[in-house]
Formats: C-alpha cells, structure tokens, sequence
C-alpha cells in the first residue's frame, strides 16, 4: 500500500534521512522505532509532504506522492496524528471532530462517521461542546486520534502517540489503537515506547541516525539482542 | 434628554459604517494574520466604482452592492496571491510593509485618474432623512447598521457551520495541524483576503450615499477601523461590531458634549487605554481565538 524507496530528506543543508525504504501493506500495523533524533518524525512529515523530499519515492496505492501537496496527500487517504496532539485549542471538541472530516471524500458520510467515531470514543462524547485546549492530556489524545479517524483514511499514522501520557492512558491508547486496527484500517506507528509498539506490530523497523538499522516481525525484534540491549534496557 | 437620544441613535448608526470595514479588517487579520494597511485604498477603489456606475450606468449605489463586492474580492485575492503569498515565510514587519507599499500605489493610481477633487453621488434614496417621533433618522445610515448586523449574522452561520469557514478558523488557530487534515492553507488564505476585501466593497457601496469620495477617502475610515479592531479584539468579529458601536457612540456623543474637533482625542485615549490595559481587546482571548 505504501512503498518508500532510499528516500532521502532534511531541513536546510542538514540531511536527516539518509535513504531510507521500507514498506506498509494493507491491513498491516507497521512500526518504526527509534530514539530521539533518529529522524522518526522527518520521515512522518515527509511521507505526508509537510518537509520535502530531497530524493526518493513514496508511493501509495501505486501512486507517487513525493512532494506532492499536504492536502492532496489527505485526499489520497492518508492521515497523520501528529505528535503532540495539535488539537485547534479554540475550536469545540466538535469543531475539531468536523475538521478532522474536511477532505471532500469524507465529508458526504460525515454524520455517520461521526457517530462511529463517538462510539469508539465515549469520553470525547461528553467534552463535545468544550473548547479542546481546555481538555486533560489524556482526553485531547483521545479527541486527536477521534480527528484522525473522521478522515476514514486508508492509512492512519501516529507519531508518538503515547508521548506525555501516564502509564494507565498509555495502556488505554495501545488498546484504542488495537481496536482501530481490528476495523481493518491500515496503521504505521512511530514510537519510543518500543516494547508496546513491537508487541502490537506485525513489521517494524529500527530507525538509528537517518538509517533504517533493522528490521523484521515484532517478535523478532523484541527477541532481537540489539533492540534489547538499547532500546529495552535488557 | 430628546437631543441625547438623538446623539445615541446617530452614534449607533454611524458605528454601523465602522462595523463594516472592521469586520474585513479583522477577518483578514484572523486568517491571514496581516495588517492589511490597504483596506483603505480598498475602499476607495470600491467608492470609485460604485461612483462610475452610478455616473455612467446610472445605477443606484445599492444596486452596485453585489458587482462591486466580487469585484474586491477579486482584487483582494489577486493582492493575497501575488504580493502577501510570496512573503508568507518571510518576517512579519515585511508584510506590514508590503501592505503599506500597496497602499502607497493604489492611492497614488487615484490620484492619477481621477485627481484630487471630491466627487458626490445623489442618490436619492439613501441621503434623505425621515422622522421617526422625536427622532431624525438618515435612511442610508439605517440601511448600513442593518447590513452591518446582517453581515455579522451571515458571517457567524458561515463560519461556524461551512466547511470553509471552519477551515478559515482552523488555520488561523494552527496552521500546520489545519494542512493535515487536508485544508489547502495558501488557497483559505486567498479566499479570506478576498472576503475581507469584499466586506469593504460593500461598505463603498453603502457609504456612498452619505459620502463623498476622493483618493485618501480610506484612510478617514481605516484610522477608525484600526482602533475597532484593536478595541474589540483583532480577529474577533463580534469584537469588530461592538468596538465599532462603542467607537460610533464615542464619537457622537464626544463631538457634541466635548468639542467635534476632540472627538478623535477621546477615542484614541481609549484606544491607548485598551493597548495598556487589556491589550487583546474587548472580546479577544489572545492569538488564534477567534
């Protein structure tokens, strides 16, 4: 579904991404893990064409969509949760829910849409009138990731959706993700929480200094000597 | 007390005529986030047409309204795309600078074509007053403070309830999390400078039977507009409408009770008051709430 091949990206004259390739099939749930700076979110962002691409090629559905506008990108089905959230913080949970609904392919089955959504998420459900900045971590993840799902996206990536989140949301959100994927939506996840993300992937890929360093099931990489010794402190 | 009564209801009417420029002020300050400082020579240019219409065509201003408002869509969103697009990364001041070099061209173009003299429509309906009891009543000025209202109206439902007005508040709250979910940021930015511009089209259309125009028509009007938006919060439409009422009544009843020639004095003490004071205006949150 998604193919990147020795793609190559940065900011400036910096290189981050030094060739990188890897691949998400459909109905997958694909990792990449990696620390701080390894390029994770280079590659997220270049992949939904907010940084360029300096060479390379994505493509998806058998489409190239290197460098092609951010929101053409959406309407080819592909979502990012960023990380961080990025909630509009004064616009209603409902507001933000709507835009998550924006591009034109969603927005003929919006109500319908909407309603599944809020079943999954029956916290996001009573904030709906509330501005959205004025809600918990906790509960604006939940609402982000409600956003993401508007879309119906093909392809639903998270960047780091676990960031700043307590371990008992942690967990919740691992399970929220698990649901999403057992709606048979396709999902790429980049994560430093390495051992939750790899027990819930069926492929993942160690990313380390703008290189893809290993790769292969989760299992295989939770078992693998290297991930354990620097990723899980084993 | 009639005479009072008078000088609120001429206030209010005259913050009407405020209310409209504002509001394509401060519509485009939300989006865009530029001071447009060539909403003035906007509204020249609006003035000018609807005066050549009425001149050569014989229309009435109001039924220059419509034409005239797409027409400065038009020209606002060929200004967004061909002079603000190009400086979108660069500083802010360089903006500010470049609306202001906008508004040096155009008011300088007016000058060239149609010279400095004032010219006036008679328009009929529009610069005739009628009584209503006590009170004397311009009826093109009532007509504007119901356009004004109406605008405001219109407005909300659309930004509230469309696709595109929602957008338009996404983006001016979060650029990049707008360009996620799909929005093409540059083009939402051409449509607000467009509707912003539009606003002020139909306020040279309304305007025109009570005032005469010339090139530096704008900046009588755009000096006031800025102290509204300031006042009521920049971006904040509903801000826009009060801080153009409030301005309006300021103006009236200043310039009687104190002297005409203070009335400006006082309304930019508040002014200054409001920057030291509550420097996100009346209505405003801080940046992005509208």
């Amino acid at each position: 579904m998604l193919k990147v091949h020795d793609l190559r990206a940065g900011y400036g004259k910096s290189e981050v991404l030094r060739g990188i390739s890897f691949e998400v099939n459909r109905g997958e749930v694909v990792t990449i893990v990696g620390v701080n700076g390894a390029g994770k979110s280079t590659t997220l962002k270049t992949l939904c064409g907010v940084v360029r691409a300096q060479s390379g090629r994505i493509t998806f559905d058998g489409a190239d969509i290197s460098n092609r506008p951010a929101n053409e990108i959406v309407e080819r089905g592909l979502t990012m949760i960023p990380e961080g959230r990025q909630l509009f913080p004064f616009l209603t949970v409902k507001d933000n829910l709507l835009m998550g609904a924006y591009k034109k392919a969603a927005r003929s089955t919006v109500a319908k849409r909407y309603e599944e959504v809020l079943e999954m998420f029956p916290r996001v459900r009573e904030r709906l009138a509330q501005h959205a900045g004025s809600l918990s971590g906790g509960e604006q993840q939940m609402v982000a990731i409600a956003r993401g799902m508007m879309a119906s996206p093909k392809l639903l990536i998270f960047d780091e959706p676990s960031l700043g989140l307590s371990p008992l949301l942690v967990e919740m959100m691992f399970e929220i993700i698990e649901k999403i994927t057992a709606q048979g939506i396709t999902v790429l996840i980049v994560e430093q929480n390495v051992f939750h993300t790899l027990k819930l992937a069926d492929r993942g890929y160690v990313l380390e200094n703008g290189e893809i360093s290993l790769s292969g099931t989760g299992q295989e990489l939770l078992d693998s000597d290297h991930v354990r010794r620097a990723y899980l402190g084993m | 007390m009639d005479i009072f009564l008078q000088l609120i209801v001429n206030g209010l009417l005259l913050g009407g005529a405020y209310a409209i420029i504002s509001i394509g002020l401060t519509l485009i300050f939300g989006v865009v986030r530029v001071v447009n400082f060539a909403h003035g020579e906007l509204l020249m240019i609006g003035m000018y047409a609807v005066f050549l219409a009425s001149q050569q065509l014989g229309w009435h201003p109001y039924v220059s309204a419509i034409p005239v408002a797409l027409m400065l869509f038009v020209t606002g969103a060929v200004i967004q795309r061909f002079v603000i697009q190009p400086l979108l990364k660069a500083d802010p001041h360089i903006q500010i600078f470049a609306t202001v070099g906008v508004s040096t061209a155009l008011l300088n173009l007016g000058l060239l074509i149609f010279g400095a003299d004032v010219r006036q429509i008679s328009p009929g309906f529009g610069a005739e007053s009628f009584q209503l009891g006590e009170l004397s009543i311009v009826s093109g000025q009532l007509v504007t403070f119901l356009m004004a209202i109406a605008l405001v109206g219109g407005l909300h439902v659309f930004l509230q309830r469309t696709y595109v007005g929602r957008a338009f508040r996404a983006v001016s709250q979060h650029r990049y999390a707008a360009s996620l979910m799909g929005v093409n940021v540059d083009r939402m930015y051409v449509y607000a400078f467009g509707l912003g511009a539009a606003c002020v089209g139909l306020a040279a259309a309304l305007l025109s039977t009570q005032y005469p125009v010339f090139p530096t028509v704008g900046s009588y009007f755009t000096l006031t507009a800025f102290v509204v938006v300031v006042l009521g919060g920049m971006g904040s439409l509903y801000g826009a409408l009060i801080g153009a009422l409030l301005i309006g009544l300021v103006d009236s009843l200043a310039g009687y009770y104190i002297s005409p020639d203070l009335k400006e004095v006082v309304y930019f003490v508040i002014f200054i008051l409001i920057l030291v004071v509550r420097p996100t205006g009346l209505l405003g949150l801080g940046r992005g709430s509208e």
